[in-house]
């Protein structure tokens, strides 16, 4: 099995890879690049915590092997944050009205919410339920996760 | 224990609006899972399991595996069994003994049979694939009320039997009480296999050290006594195993408790002298992580009055509880703390039956039995209703213990703290606009589609406490359940806190340090909490039974009640008064009525830290206190009725649902959902309302989808997210929760325990609506999940 | 759930996947976005020894009308259909996108790739074979070919394509002129699901709402979706009461082969691809004569 170079941007650093064909992406992240924020919950396309972004769309990382993101770039939760120290409007909202509680689906559900305001600066909760379907929680019952989401987007 | 009710004090930051201390690190990706724990030199596992419901394993060769690039080792049963105990079950069962690896036979799809150890995750199943086992498949048993008859196949051939706890508990009267009853009626009701499933599998690493002789180990895990049972089985000291407990724990809800994975792993460690990891997948988890909740069928006979008043029960309850017990049949005990519900029911006659079967064994699932028990009183309550004619609010209000009758003894011998059920019934009755809901129902109903409001009205016990332990298993006699907090106040004036166990979601460093903050009258977000590892933690029994916010709020606020008074005393001593005549503000001590007669928060941190000539006599120096305390209300044995105190504190749950079901395809939509909720004082409300919605949302998934299933050849048959569904946002409607408060007369600040919130009761309110709407073509459905499937089976088969 | 070891092979351009493909012949798979392909080789369902990553050929990428068709390239995005200014003039494709996993699957998934996968359960195969779209393959052993979704789908997870062809597009008619409806249904469990059961129909109406053209047909009832092209041609002419679409119903569902499995049984599957199916042809006929008689909408 031949080991594959790739070279892609991830939260605006570039980075060269030698990695096996088989490595997900998700596991590249996390065992490559130490960027453990993204999480593995169900590694078949179901539950959405690995949720990432690739070239701007929200992706499950679980559902690509690393090597189809050469020449692509790669947003995950530690890109999110404007600048150290700081939180993003998002992340902001989701401590604010207590959208997380074991945060282990938060890093998939914050891209997924990022994404979503990125293209609908001002979703509906309809919009937003429907946005956040694919992203899996078994701690809060989505109801706080929406509040945060309308917080943010309502927010002057 | 106080009759007088308490009203919460005016507090100056329990129950305020706070951000939790945790999030801050989960918003940007810095949590500590155990899956991010990586040492320098881990090695991987990769587990093979056993496909067969039961079978003998005649042999298992590994050549081909050991051979592969990046195979350190292969483990079996036979060698890892020989050098460790085996766990054994809470009740009196002791041949029904569990390994980490199946020892010549295997009894559930999904047992664990061998180990790989290898340089990665990937090579490791590589490895495990090339591993021959040779199964002879031999009898096996599904159906519990099979298994239950000893003509049945034994899934522990020297138990003797399948029926490993069955214990009649008659409290009170109760034939007496049938026969001077106008009605009676009897029922079925089963509670599916279900789970609450988190998204972060059970995951650890450990690693041990021949130079200090510790076994280090970082898991994903909400389990009481985790080291001292892993110790023992590994055959170590008590005091060589140290569970790292400020790993955050990517949701448990009861159920990581991970001993085989613990015990199997320590022993790798220790035989490989490397670090070993383990992440289940959630194939392993699914089917073999042993996180399999509650599987149990109810018989129930009801004894009422025309009036209504329902005066006797008698229930019986069979858990399937697979192939092994860990705490599993602990989980019919639990339930006898509130086995009369919120109502005045005199007398019950309760049998418990715990039988193995060739499934994937039970494990302590959120409410530990007590989501079912009430999904099976108020699917009762309701039929009573219907008997009589009377609407499912009345005949509760006929039934609901008054607020003036606390705290109220039930017959299996607790008491109720304190609680306002009609109040709380009321607020959400209120909320959810009852007349506009009954509107709504009846636009529907002409509409074409079947439509129905369900209430239920539920306790949530919490506090925990060993009681259910010596109540099933008498040879156990142990009454303690114990907490423990360390608050100091280092050199700089900074405080900080020290937790003994593990959290997974619920906030403790943020309650924590809200309840120090409000003793010592400290800023919350200046107060560092801390989790402290096994060793240098002071006894706990985790956050289980809802308790944390009861008993590590109490230690806590014992140990800063403790600084406080230290700090008085100090201050006493300087200002020439007694300790009776000053004010504690926070910044300061002051004589009353005397302003200016002060000391100030760091002059006396100065004193106590650095100025031993200025502390008063035989005082310690340093400003560091524990607290350790027993349960409130515990400390004693059942009596031979099997009367105990269960847990301290009673909070109180009502749900108001309303639902809509497509008659052609049986599919349930629920339209509102309100929740009045009494916990008591709440000390973080955000962090209550969380856990209060998540726990609706599993009461969701359980009444409506979920569903651990086998094959009729034992083959299990979810082990994916597309076969074992979880509720999404677009399964989960809004959710209204209205709070009540009646304060608890147990604890410091008037708190009870809520972590069980919501899920105690949203399936008995989710099923009593479909019901409703069912009951209007005589059809009614008795068992979980109502899918659309069989939603559209019950229609079918209407009356 | 770690994928077994393979080779990878990002394939540059048609011909260069072409050779690949039939180099690799003996042992390969085709991913483009993988969303059904990477879960099944992390399961180990799946285990080739080779993979040629067609995502970035250019060649696959276009959405265009040809004709009366619209030409989708099989490595078109999901996601892309949504406003697509052609893929528009096959409505159906953007009703049924929705329904279709999660729009984190729709920004990989591909058109063709969900079609290649053909699960009888999805809403492209079964819009494929509603709408009679044409099936575009090719591949250095057989050069093009074309299929019909009848000749193309035959059976769960099985397709009339070769190891080494490459699907490259697929066609989809066109319908024109006054009186059209469309309506598709579908009934999971939970949102993006795979259906228990799935109903599609498209017709077309004149002045007198006498048919004159049907196609309808179920998803998740057999080993691959259903089309009811005989009975359609039964109706051709007349009006669709109540009582002939019932009619169509009863008989389309009991030609079909539904299975039992852990979140429906056969009798429940049936009944509900009937009221599905019913559902569609009510609502179709609904919209087709409010395009017919506006001043009725």
């Amino acid at each position: 099995m031949k080991n594959i170079s790739i070279e892609l941007t991830v939260n605006g650093q570039a980075i060269s890879s030698t990695v096996e064909p088989r490595t997900s992406l998700v596991d590249y992240l996390r065992d490559e690049l130490r960027l453990t924020g993204t999480h593995v919950g169900c590694e078949h396309g179901i539950c959405g915590a690995c949720t990432v972004l690739l070239n701007g769309d929200p992706v499950r990382s679980c559902c690509m092997f690393a090597v189809q993101a050469h020449e692509q770039t790669i947003t995950t939760v530690e890109g999110l944050a404007p600048e150290r120290g700081q939180l993003s409007k998002i992340q902001d909202a989701f401590c604010e009205k207590h959208g997380l509680q074991c945060g282990f689906c938060t890093p998939g559900m914050l891209i997924t919410c990022q994404a979503l305001i990125n293209k609908n600066p001002h979703p509906s909760e309809a919009e937003i339920r429907h946005a956040i379907s694919g992203n899996l929680c078994r701690c809060t019952g989505y109801q706080q996760i929406v509040d945060a989401v309308v917080h943010a987007t309502q927010e002057v | 224990m106080s009759n007088l009710p308490i009203t919460p004090a005016q507090f100056t930051y329990i129950g305020k609006h706070r951000r939790a201390v945790e999030h801050r690190r989960f918003v940007v990706g810095k949590g500590n899972y155990a899956g991010d724990v990586l040492k320098p030199g881990t090695l991987h596992v990769a587990i093979v399991a056993s496909p067969y419901a039961s079978a003998k394993i005649l042999a298992i060769d590994a050549s081909a595996a050991l051979v592969l690039p990046g195979v350190v080792s292969v483990v079996t049963g036979a060698e890892i069994n020989a050098a460790v105990l085996p766990v054994l079950p809470g009740v009196d069962a002791p041949e029904v003994r569990r390994f980490p690896l199946a020892d010549e036979v295997t009894r559930y799809s999904g047992e664990w049979v061998c180990v790989v150890v290898a340089k990665s995750r990937a090579i490791a199943e590589d490895a495990a694939e090339l591993i021959q086992v040779t199964y002879e498949e031999l009898p096996f048993v599904l159906d519990p009320e099979i298994a239950i008859s000893d003509a049945s196949h034994h899934v522990h051939e020297k138990a003797g039997t399948n029926l490993i706890f069955n214990r009649q508990f008659v409290w009170g009267p109760v034939d007496e009480d049938f026969a001077k009853c106008d009605h009676q009626l009897s029922y079925r009701v089963k509670w599916a296999r279900s789970s609450t499933v988190p998204i972060e599998t059970f995951a650890l690493t450990c690693d041990w050290s021949d130079a200090t002789g510790i076994l280090d180990i970082w898991a994903s895990v909400q389990m009481p006594k985790y080291p001292e049972q892993i110790a023992n089985a590994l055959k170590l000291s008590t005091n060589a195993v140290r569970v790292h407990y400020d790993v955050d724990v990517g949701g448990s809800y009861g159920v990581k408790r991970g001993l085989k994975h613990a015990i199997l792993l320590g022993y790798l460690a220790k035989k490989l002298g490397k670090p070993v990891r383990f992440i289940e997948d959630r194939l392993e988890n699914m089917r073999g992580g042993d996180m399999q909740g509650p599987d149990r069928l109810f018989e129930v006979s009801l004894g009422f009055q025309k009036d209504g008043e329902i005066t006797c029960m008698k229930m019986r309850a069979l858990e399937d509880i697979g192939a092994y017990a860990g705490r599993s049949p602990l989980q019919l005990g639990k339930p006898v703390g509130a086995i009369s519900g919120p109502y005045r029911i005199k007398s019950v006659a309760y049998l418990a039956q715990a039988v193995l079967t060739n499934k994937t064994p039970q494990e302590a699932v959120r409410g530990f039995g007590q989501a079912p028990t009430n999904y099976a009183l108020e699917s009762g309550i309701d039929k009573v209703a219907r008997f009589l004619g009377m609407d499912s609010i009345a005949i509760r209000k006929r039934n609901l213990i008054n607020k003036d009758e606390f705290p109220y003894l039930i017959p299996s011998g607790t008491h109720y703290d304190s609680g306002d059920y009609a109040t709380v019934l009321d607020k959400a009755l209120r909320e959810a606009n009852l007349e506009e809901l009954i509107k709504q129902r009846d636009t529907m109903r002409a509409d074409g589609k079947l439509a129905g409001i369900g209430i239920s009205s539920c306790l949530e016990p919490s506090g925990g406490n060993s009681s259910f332990e010596p109540l099933f298993n008498p040879k156990n006699e142990t009454t303690t359940w114990m907490e423990s907090c360390v608050v100091k106040i280092d050199l700089g004036g900074q405080v900080t806190a020290l937790m003994a166990t593990s959290t997974s979601g619920q906030a403790h460093e943020t309650m924590v340090s809200t309840v120090v903050g409000e003793i010592l009258l400290q800023e919350p977000d200046s107060i560092r909490v801390l989790h402290a590892d096994s060793l240098n933690a002071l006894p706990s029994n985790s956050p289980v039974g809802s308790r944390m916010a009861i008993m590590l709020g109490g230690a806590a606020a014992g140990a800063a009640k403790k600084l406080r008074a230290k700090l008085i005393t100090i201050a006493a001593a300087q200002l020439q008064v007694s300790d009776q005549d000053l004010i504690f503000t926070g910044s300061q001590v002051h004589v009353a009525n005397h302003p200016e007669k002060n000391i100030s928060w760091s002059e006396l941190v100065a004193i106590a830290h650095r100025k031993f000539h200025l502390l008063p006599k035989d005082m310690e120096p340093g400003l560091q206190e524990k607290f350790v305390w027993e349960v409130p209300t515990g400390g004693e044995l059942p009596d031979d009725q099997g009367r105990v105190q269960m847990y301290p504190c009673h909070s109180f749950e009502s749900h108001v649902v309303l639902v809509s079901i497509d008659p052609d395809t049986g599919k349930a939509s629920i339209h509102r959902y309100v929740c009045g909720h009494d916990c008591g004082v709440m000390i973080s409300p955000d962090v209550v309302h969380g856990m209060t919605y998540g726990g609706i949302a599993h009461g969701i998934g359980a009444a409506l989808m979920e569903k651990f299933s086998y094959s009729p050849e034992g083959q299990f048959l979810s082990g994916t997210f597309m076969d074992y569904l979880l509720p999404s946002s677009s399964e989960v409607p809004a959710i209204t929760i209205v709070d009540h408060c009646t304060p608890s007369p147990l604890t410091e600040f008037g708190q009870k325990g809520s972590g069980e919130a919501g899920y105690l009761g949203s399936p008995a309110a989710i099923a009593n609506a479909i019901n409703d709407a069912l009951a209007t073509i005589n059809a009614s459905i008795d068992y979980l999940p109502m899918t659309p499937n069989a939603i559209w089976n019950a229609i079918q088969e209407k009356n | 759930m770690k994928a077994a070891p393979f080779d990878y092979h990002l394939a540059q351009d048609l011909v260069h996947a072409k050779d690949l493909l039939h180099e690799y012949g003996h042992d390969v798979k085709i991913i483009a976005g993988g969303q059904s392909l990477v879960p099944m080789m992390a399961m180990r369902l799946a285990k080739p020894s080779h993979i040629v990553d067609i995502a970035r050929l250019q060649e696959l990428q276009t959405i265009k009308q040809v004709d009366d068709v619209i030409s989708i390239g099989a490595a078109v995005k999901q996601c892309s259909l949504e406003n697509n200014p052609f893929a528009s003039k096959v409505p159906l494709l953007e009703i049924v996108l929705p329904w279709i996993g999660h729009h984190q699957t729709r920004h990989r998934g591909t058109v063709g790739g969900s079609l290649a996968h053909a699960d009888p359960s999805a809403e492209l195969p079964l819009l494929a074979f509603v709408l009679q779209a044409t099936l575009h393959s090719d591949s250095l052993v057989s050069g093009q070919r074309q299929y019909t979704a009848k000749d193309f789908f035959l059976g769960p997870m099985w397709t009339t394509l070769e190891a080494q062809e490459c699907l490259t597009h697929t066609d989809w008619p066109i319908w024109s002129g006054p009186g059209i409806g469309y309506a598709f249904e579908e009934t999971s469990i939970r949102q993006g699901d795979f259906a228990m059961a799935s109903a599609v129909t498209q017709l077309q109406i004149d002045h007198d709402e006498k048919v004159t053209r049907l196609c309808f047909g179920v998803g998740g009832m057999g080993g691959t979706p259903y089309s009811f092209e005989d009975l359609s041609s039964t109706v051709i002419g007349k009006h669709l009461s109540i009582d002939v679409i019932n009619d169509l119903c009863e008989q389309a569902i009991h030609s079909t082969d539904p299975a039992s499995d852990l979140h429906a049984g056969a009798p429940y599957r049936r009944n509900l691809a009937k009221i599905l199916l019913s559902r569609t042809l009510q609502q179709s006929l609904s919209m087709a004569k409010a395009a017919i008689h506006p001043s009725l909408r």
